[in-house]
């Protein structure tokens, strides 16, 4: 069975992720919260989870709690994606395609600047 | 919806909404008899007879009491579509199992669709919860558990980047070998 030896994969992994956080502190953690409800699900909320999940794999991004909720009665503006940057106030997308999801991570997650055309206003 | 595991997702949220700790995800592919099974189920909180009955009907459900919505009336009707159907058992304060059936050869099933992607999304989105997914075709399993991982990873994040590609990898490569091996057996 594959599975006892990728698990073994798995302690590495841990291990070496112990010893990378020993060596630099972590800056602001960062809260990505995906809604998924029926009306995210079906508006491809899953993809844009997929494509934020990638983007930290892809870009090595430490440090990010990704969450998910359930309809929080916006349905016409999802998928939407709220994110939280340390002590800052959370701020609300939405219509988040996997592309806007990356931009997101790009431009506000990495330097700061909210994605200002996809703010959906609470 | 346009993917079965869209709705295996649909379904799994509805068990994180009645608090769920672990919830169990079955696929079972059958060629020789031509059938499809989807199966949840938790140990949530539970429904009694009275809200099973309510939510397969979109109709009697009102908004401001709903607990599932339109989730389980769609796939109700896409399965009852493909000489399939939806069965719902609950007990309150036990937990509830949703069963889906289609027919698997039929031209309006949907296609199963990317389940790596939605397992990722519903481990990753609630670590807090036990999760056991099984994918069956024709007798090949492949089984994931959540627990090991999280027991080995204990205070590593499942978002650490490089536990994102690990579990991406493990899921895809489990679902994608169960369906290779009943292709080659096809093939003999």
């Amino acid at each position: 069975m594959p599975t006892i030896k990728s698990l073994d994969d798995l302690k590495r992994i841990r291990e070496e992720a112990l010893a990378k956080r020993k060596a630099k502190t972590t800056s602001g953690q960062v809260q990505i919260t995906v809604a998924m409800g029926t009306c995210g699900i079906a508006a491809g909320a899953r993809d844009t989870m997929k494509a934020i999940l990638e983007t930290i794999a892809e870009k090595n991004l430490e440090g990010i709690i990704v969450t998910q909720t359930g309809c929080i009665g916006l349905c016409e503006r999802e998928p939407i994606v709220q994110i939280t940057v340390g002590d800052q106030p959370k701020v609300t997308y939405g219509k988040v395609t996997p592309e806007v999801a990356r931009r997101i991570l790009e431009e506000h997650v990495l330097k700061g600047q909210v994605v200002q055309d996809h703010v959906v206003p609470l | 919806m346009k993917e079965l595991a869209l709705h295996l997702l649909d379904i799994a949220e509805n068990s994180l909404a009645a608090g769920a700790h672990h919830v169990t995800i079955k696929v079972v592919e059958d060629t020789h008899n031509d059938r499809l099974i989807m199966e949840v189920c938790d140990d949530g909180k539970g429904m009694d007879p009275e809200m099973v009955a309510r939510v397969v009907d979109p109709f009697v459900t009102t908004r401001t009491t709903r607990k599932v919505g339109l989730g389980i009336p769609l796939l109700k009707a896409a399965a009852e579509a493909c000489n399939g159907c939806l069965e719902i058992e609950s007990e309150v304060g036990k937990g509830t199992c949703v069963r889906v059936s289609f027919q698997r050869s039929h031209i309006d099933r949907m296609p199963l669709g990317d389940l790596a992607g939605t397992l990722l999304t519903l481990l990753v989105g609630n670590p807090h919860v036990n999760w056991t997914f099984i994918y069956q075709v024709d007798g090949e399993t492949y089984t994931f558990e959540s627990q090991p991982i999280l027991e080995i990873l204990q205070d590593v994040p499942l978002t650490e980047p490089r536990v994102l590609a690990y579990l991406r990898q493990e899921l895809e490569n489990g679902i994608s070998q169960v369906q290779k091996s009943t292709l080659l057996q096809k093939a003999t």
